[in-house]
Formats: C-alpha cells, structure tokens, sequence
C-alpha cells in the first residue's frame, strides 16, 4: 500500500542530482572473516560529507514538498482538536466512567516507546561498540525527540486544565500544595522530563561538529551565522575532542539505565494500580521491549524512504536495515514471551477476576483489537526469519507498518480493554473515541513528520564526524602486525594493521 | 610590513595591524598527521593542537593529552541530584505539608527511588555536556582560525597542526620548515586582527 506507493514514486520524485542511481549493493554477508564495509562505493572522507551536506544546504526534491505538505495539514488539526479542547473541555473526548485513560494515555505511552529505539541506537549500540549505528543514530535520535513531544502533549492535556499543568512540577506556591512523591504518575513526570532533556542533549552534542561541517560549507552568509551559532565555535581541535570524546561516552552511560528506567516507570502507571490486567510484575521488563520493539519499526519506517529520497543509499545501507529487522524480531520475540507470560500468570495465580480480564481481551467486546495486535505483534515478525523476505526492503517495510499498528493496538488492549471491565459487573462500561480523539491521534503524527522532515531539510541527517571513524581510512596503519597491547585493545579491528605502514616504527 | 599601513592615522593603524596568531599545517590523511603530532610533541612545543574532522584514535597519546576531569565532575553532580532527590521528596512531603496516603508511612524510601535516580542521570547528563563545554572554552565565536579559507576544511576531510605563535619555541622560519619537513600538503600564516 504505503510502501509500494513508495517504492513506485521514488524514480519520478527524487531529483537530487542522480536520475539513474545504481542498484544497491549488498553488503549483508555473514562471513566473519571479512569485515563489511558500512559506506559503499569507496566513498572518502570529502565524499561523505559533500552526500550528506548537500540534503541540507540545496533545495529538497519534490517527494519533500508533498510530504511536508501532507504533515503539516495533520498538524493544522492537532492545533484544532487542541484548540477546540481547551476552549470547550475534556468532555470532548470519548473518555468516561469506568474508561478514565483512553487514546490520550494510549497515545502517549505509543509516543513514549516508539522513541526508545533512538535513545537504545545512540546510547547502547554506542556502548556494545556496534559500528553501524553511526549511520542511522541522528536521525534515530531526532525521531526521539519529536516522538516525546507528541508524547507530551497528552498526559499534558489529560490534567483537565493544562494551564494548570505546572502543579505537577515541584514549585513552591501560596497554596503550600506539593506534589505527591509516592505516586507513579509523578514519577512519570521526572522521568519523562528526564528523558526529553537527556535526549536532547545527546542529540545536541552529537551534532555539534556536523553542524560546525555545514557552516564551513554553506555558501551564503545567514547560513553561515545561523549554523555558526549552533556550532558554537567547533574547530576540531584534538583537545576538544579528547573531552568531547569523554562527555559522550558519559553521555551514553547515564542514557542507557535512563531509557530502560522511563518506560519501566511508564509501566508502573499500571502495574502499581489493582485493576486486573494491569496488577503485573512483568509490566517494566514487557513495556521496555515493546518500546524498542515498536521503535525499531518506526526507524526502519522512517529509514527505507528517507534514504531512496535523500541518496544515502551507500550510508544507510542493506546491512543497516537487515540489523535493524533483526533488532526488531528479536525484540517481537521478547513481546511474543511477554504475551504468553502474562496469560500463564494469569491463570496460574487462581484469581478470578485476573482469568475474566484476559478471556475477556480475546472473547470480549473489543476483540477485534486483541487479534489485531497478535497478528501484528507476534504473527507478522515471523516473517523475518526468512532471509529472502527480509531482505526483501517491501516485505520488510510492510512488517515495519503492521508493528506499528500492533504495538498502538497493544496500549489499547491494554488500558481501555482492561478498564471497561473490571471487578463488578454493574460497573462495567464502554468506550467509543470521539473526532477529536481520532483527529488528536492523526494530528500527532502531522507534528512528528511536519519535525522529522525540517530536521531532514536543515540539519545533517547522517552523524558525518562520527561516520568517518568507522571508515578504513580513519585508522592509521602504524605497525603491520599486531602486538599483545593492541589485542587487549577493547577498540582493537582485526583489519586495521592491513594497510601499508606508513609511520613505521612509531607507538601510538 | 607595507609603507602605505605606516603612513595612516595612529588610532586606525593601531586597530588594522594584523599580529600572527600561528602557523597552521595541512595534511590529507590520518598516518601523516599522527606522526606530525608525535614530532611537534618531541620538538618540545607547549601550544599547539591538532585540529581534524573527526577523532582520531590515538591521537591522545600521541598529543600526549592528559585525562580530562570530567567524569568526576560528573560523578559529584550526580550525587548532587541524588542528594537533591532524597532532600526535596523529604522537604514536601514530611517536613513542610505532611500527610499518608495508600498506608506509606511518610518516609518512604522505597518509592521517592524513581525521583532520586531520574535527578541523579538529570544532573550528571547536563554537567556532562555543559562541563564538557566549558572546559573546552565553548562558545567561542570569533577564532583567528575562521580567517583561513583552507582551515573550512577542518570539518571536511583534511587535518590541521596548528602551532600558536605564542609558544616559546615559535619561531617563524623554523617552525615552518619543521612543518613542511613532516610532509605537511601546506603550510599557511594565520593573522589575528588586534584590536589593542
């Protein structure tokens, strides 16, 4: 559908430069021996940075113009639905009594996870020393930043009168009123704030030299003194980047326990609460693994066209994507188990109430749903086992779109499916969404891809700097055979003493 | 220095004249720019850098760079956060307005851990950054440095020494012959614009 409208447009919308661009060149091979090359076609070091600078400092193709078109129609009624539900009240939503949390906590816990995926590329493929992330982590990471402020935007207005939103931070007022450390909604509070600071920070810092690149390319002056500003005087110098070095690793560290603690308190939401189907141990370990899970679909969702679009198809290459569909069925293994578990749990733990509310997720008024998310979350993955389908981009980007809409469909099931019918029969209810939830909804990915596309126009897409350090040419061959010392290296490359010593005898 | 600078007025004169601030050698790849390090490290030079468009590993140790600080300033403002986590949740909600709620008794440690741990990541995530910039002395928007066209390539693909001209050992014809010799691609003068 999407994806082949896709693949069909790309030859007549992208006009950057290329017409007939080359076939892909597969680089997916297994063979340990050889070390696969993550930027094709023997680019070097001015290449790269002339592909990637380029998307940002000339005029965009035409596929751009109409997809910023379309978003920003979408973000037109976010603003309304927004607008109209301010001025009128939250009655305008579909939620209710016994339904409390509906699309607006759905929406903002599938916010919340689908940026996950960013922060596990820059944070913890930087620490496991996985190569290839340099190639997708800034435009992973900038989708975090977008999917977080979509995130906000609902507990936000869930608070009934969002000007008053500011309660939930811990400013001393008349009132004497504190908030309410004890609770996990506060919590979510502190870690969500967390997470949008620390990950902007990162992506920030990580941009620094790119930006500091494109200012030393761009060809007019306020190009020059706006990307000067962000690049805040960058010059390269060793000494910075000995310390620039240090922060990020620091940086990486302190985002990997972060990432994992935001949606395990996203979960304690639940969790904490008595209500069947939520009153669960398992929900942190579950929640982080949707979230990567349906993260790795969006970024997967987002690469495949971005990279036919803006030719980075020797940079964001099949290896990169074949990773990236193995990240997301191992992590759709994990879901699977979660799935499994929490039904064995809740028959094994004899409670009558905890049996009802799973027969009732797949027997129930709103089954539809609970099969929808199976088949998406659990059934479409499988797929990826073959290695023909899943090098197959279409195949792939179909399974990308259904965990999408699985990993939505999984919140639903979650929240409203266990909330319209908990212990006492006379207190069960019913839950329809209103316009304004469903033009919410669709209004937040307007925000999200009307974000991601200015970030594609203006900023570098690819981490340039970061990039250059994985390619052959930026390892110096200053001894031909290996020593003990080099081997103990945690950083140590089998490849780099190939190449013809230049600085014989010298010890680095 | 040229007849027609000394023949205009003092007060212009003195703002125009041009003081070198350095010599800067390009190199186009990573071996020749590493062993030009190692050698201006053993020429005994105190004020240089060498300036490249991405990490070069190894580069520390040829530089002999020391250890930056950082972690432990980063370690200190986490256990500021930590510390500001634990006092904060006890101000509210023992000490200033206290009250029970689903059966916690009023210090609960157990539940004010979320809050402590999300500030502790808080504060070391921005002293980690904003450390990391101020002891790198950034921003700084004007470098003599930005006044070389051949420098825009620093974040390109060519590798700079730069050694300042503030430096004991500078010595103009010297230290460009040592930089031509370690098989720099060029060799430029860079001038700062004084305003003294």
């Amino acid at each position: 559908m999407k994806g082949w409208f896709i693949e069909a447009a790309m030859s007549s919308l992208t006009t950057t430069s290329e017409t007939t661009y080359p076939a892909d060149i597969d680089n997916r091979g297994d063979d340990p021996r050889e070390r696969p090359l993550l930027v094709l076609r023997d680019m070097d070091f001015g290449d790269v940075t002339r592909t990637v600078t380029r998307i940002a400092l000339t005029p965009p193709p035409l596929a751009w113009y109409i997809c910023f078109g379309i978003s920003l129609a979408f973000l037109c009624l976010l603003f309304f639905t927004i607008g109209y539900l301010l001025t009128t009240g939250v009655g305008v939503w579909g939620n209710n009594q016994p339904v409390g949390w509906a699309f607006d906590i759905v929406n903002f816990v599938f916010w919340v996870g689908i940026g996950h995926a960013g922060t596990l590329i820059s944070a913890i493929l930087f620490l496991l020393r996985q190569n290839w992330r340099t190639s997708i982590n800034r435009f992973a990471e900038a989708m975090t930043i977008f999917a977080v402020m979509c995130a906000a935007i609902f507990p936000g207005l869930h608070v009934g009168r969002a000007w008053l939103a500011y309660w939930l931070a811990p400013v001393p007022n008349q009132m004497g009123m504190w908030p309410q450390f004890r609770s996990p909604l506060l919590w979510d509070v502190f870690a969500v704030g967390t997470y949008a600071t620390v990950s902007l920070l990162f992506w920030y810092i990580g941009m620094i030299p790119d930006l500091a690149t494109l200012r030393d390319k761009a060809s007019t002056k306020l190009k020059q003194i706006i990307y000067g500003l962000f690049a805040l005087g960058w010059t390269g110098s060793s000494r910075h980047w000995h310390r620039y070095e240090r922060a990020y690793l620091l940086l990486a560290a302190l985002a990997t326990p972060l990432v994992l603690s935001v949606h395990s308190v996203v979960s304690f939401d639940f969790a904490t609460a008595q209500l069947p189907g939520w009153h669960t141990t398992i929900f942190p370990p579950y929640f982080v693994a949707g979230a990567v899970f349906g993260g790795f679909a969006m970024v997967i969702t987002l690469a495949i066209p971005a990279r036919q679009f803006f030719g980075l198809r020797d940079i964001i290459t099949l290896r990169h994507l074949d990773n990236m569909a193995k990240v997301m069925l191992s992590m759709g293994l994990v879901v699977g188990y979660s799935y499994g578990m929490e039904w064995f749990t809740a028959f094994y733990s004899g409670v009558k109430v905890e049996k009802f509310a799973f027969l009732n997720r797949a027997l129930g008024p709103y089954r539809w749903a609970f099969y929808l998310m199976m088949f998406c979350n659990v059934v479409a993955p499988q797929l990826l086992w073959s290695r023909r389908l899943r090098h197959n981009l279409f195949v792939l980007f179909c399974v990308a779109m259904c965990v999408n809409v699985g990993m939505w469909f999984e919140r639903f099931v979650i929240i409203v499916i266990s909330l319209t019918r908990d212990f006492l029969p006379s207190s069960w209810g019913h839950y329809v969404p209103t316009w304004v939830d469903l033009g919410m909804f669709a209004g937040s990915f307007g925000l999200f891809f009307t974000m991601f596309l200015l970030f594609c126009r203006f900023l570098p897409m690819i981490a340039m700097a970061e990039l250059k350090t994985v390619m052959p040419q930026a390892h110096a061959h200053a001894e031909k055979h290996p020593t003990s010392r080099d081997l103990h290296r945690f950083d140590y490359q089998p490849d780099e003493h190939g190449g013809v010593s230049k600085a014989k005898g010298t010890r680095f | 220095m040229s007849v027609e600078v000394e023949n205009k007025p003092l007060k212009q004169q003195a703002l125009r004249e041009p003081v070198l601030a350095g010599l800067i050698a390009e190199f186009s790849d990573v071996d020749s720019v590493l062993l030009a390090a190692v050698r201006v490290r053993e020429e005994g030079y105190s004020r240089w850098d060498v300036h490249t468009p991405f990490p070069v590993h190894g580069m520390d140790h040829a530089m002999g760079i020391r250890s930056t600080l950082l972690p432990w300033l980063v370690l200190i403002a986490g256990c500021c956060g930590l510390s500001l986590g634990l006092w904060l949740q006890w101000y509210a909600n023992v000490f200033d307005y206290p009250f029970y709620i689903s059966g916690k008794p009023l210090v609960s440690l157990p539940a004010w851990i979320p809050v402590c741990f999300e500030l502790t990541i808080l504060f070391a995530a921005l002293t980690a950054v904003f450390g990391m910039l101020g002891l790198n002395q950034l921003p700084r928007l004007y470098n003599p440095l930005f006044t070389s066209n051949r420098f825009r390539r620093v974040t390109d693909d060519r590798f700079f020494v730069v050694i300042d001209a503030s430096d004991p050992l500078f010595d103009q014809q010297k230290t460009e012959e040592m930089l031509l010799g370690l098989g720099a691609s060029a060799v430029e003068w860079v001038q700062e614009i004084s305003n003294v």
